[in-house]
């Protein structure tokens, strides 16, 4: 087996506007966090995507197990009622 | 020389510095060690293409000669290119790369915030674009001399040649000469030998900072300014200009 000689993996998220929450936007390669940040600052905000970035390195995410995707989200599936839609929007109001 | 014959001439070289350095950034697209610098580079040299870009049309719209920025490109020969010579030289290793991007980055931070003073009012706000570029090719120049400086022997040691070899280039940035004089008089231009002090602390802290040694000043190239080139100039011109002399005018 090849031994992997890449920099560590760091995922990145991107605030498009101030006030919304930052999005997943991919992942690079660096060495460090300061290296992390300008890496990605160069791949993922070169056309005026983001006005905030966070990095943190891909092995500090815990993510879920595909095997417990029906324990963990089926459930969900019938409890329509957990949707606001049963609100009458009030007149002019264009949110809740 | 009038006042416009001397503002032509220092536009032109902010110009060609900034044309010359971009295409030698634009020649790491593909080459770069990893994906990440790949696009560092060619961001930086965008950068500097955009801000060529800009220089010549207010080059072409003071000598009033009917003159483009294709022109100024394309059209002119090697003596009349104005960059400063340790812009041309080859991107040769990585870590040679990042020698001339402290050197001209760190020089050119002080640069456009002189500038940007300047009575020049296009200059001036051209400048203050510049400026916000240019800081951060300065801290991805900086961060990458201490890695590499600080980092195995072998960076060590690359990095130590970078800075070596390109060091005699280092003296051209401060030169002034009867344009500049003119102009200076004027508010317009930089007084680049007033900003020699300020580059020197610190370009001498980062070198040190990054566990490396500040060559000695000896013997310092110089000619750039008046059009007298290194050969390097020679074969970027002929790849850049190529093109547009074999099919004048081609568009696509």
């Amino acid at each position: 087996m090849s031994q992997d000689t890449q920099w560590p993996l760091w995922e990145v998220f991107i605030q498009a506007n101030p006030g919304i929450p930052h999005k997943h936007a991919g992942s690079v390669h660096a060495s460090d966090k300061e290296m992390a940040l300008t890496n990605a600052r160069d791949v993922y905000t070169r056309r005026k995507e983001g006005t905030s970035i966070w990095v943190v390195p891909s092995n500090y995410v815990v993510a879920s197990n595909p095997d417990d995707s029906d324990m963990l989200f089926d459930p969900a599936n019938d409890k329509i009622y957990r949707h606001p839609t049963f609100y009458i929007m009030p007149e002019g109001a264009e949110a809740i | 020389m009038t006042k416009q014959e001397a503002l032509f001439t220092y536009t032109i070289r902010l110009a060609d510095n900034a044309l010359i350095l971009g295409h030698r950034l634009s020649e790491w697209s593909s080459y770069a060690p990893i994906l990440e610098e790949d696009l560092a580079l060619t961001n930086i040299a965008l950068d500097l293409i955009g801000r060529a870009q800009a220089l010549y049309k207010y080059a072409a719209q003071i000598e009033g000669k009917g003159r483009g920025e294709d022109d100024l490109v394309y059209k002119r020969a090697e003596r009349k290119f104005l960059n400063d010579l340790l812009l041309e030289q080859p991107n040769g290793d990585f870590a040679v790369t990042i020698a001339r991007q402290i050197f001209n980055s760190a020089y050119e931070l002080q640069l456009f915030e002189a500038l940007s003073k300047s009575k020049d009012e296009t200059l001036a706000a051209l400048a203050v674009k510049c400026l916000k570029e240019v800081k951060y090719h300065w801290r991805h120049a900086y961060d990458w001399l201490q890695r590499l400086g600080d980092g195995t022997e072998e960076s060590h040691s690359r990095m130590q040649k970078g800075i070596d070899d390109l060091w005699m280039f280092t003296g051209e940035l401060f030169e002034i000469d009867e344009v500049e004089m003119m102009l200076i008089e004027e508010g317009i231009a930089v007084d680049n030998s007033a900003l020699y002090q300020k580059w020197n602390t610190v370009v001498t802290d980062a070198i040190t900072n990054a566990t490396l040694a500040r060559p000695a000043d000896g013997y310092m190239q110089t000619g750039g300014r008046k059009g007298v080139h290194t050969e390097n100039l020679g074969y970027i011109l002929a790849e850049m200009q190529y093109l547009p002399r074999a099919y004048p005018d081609a568009t696509w």
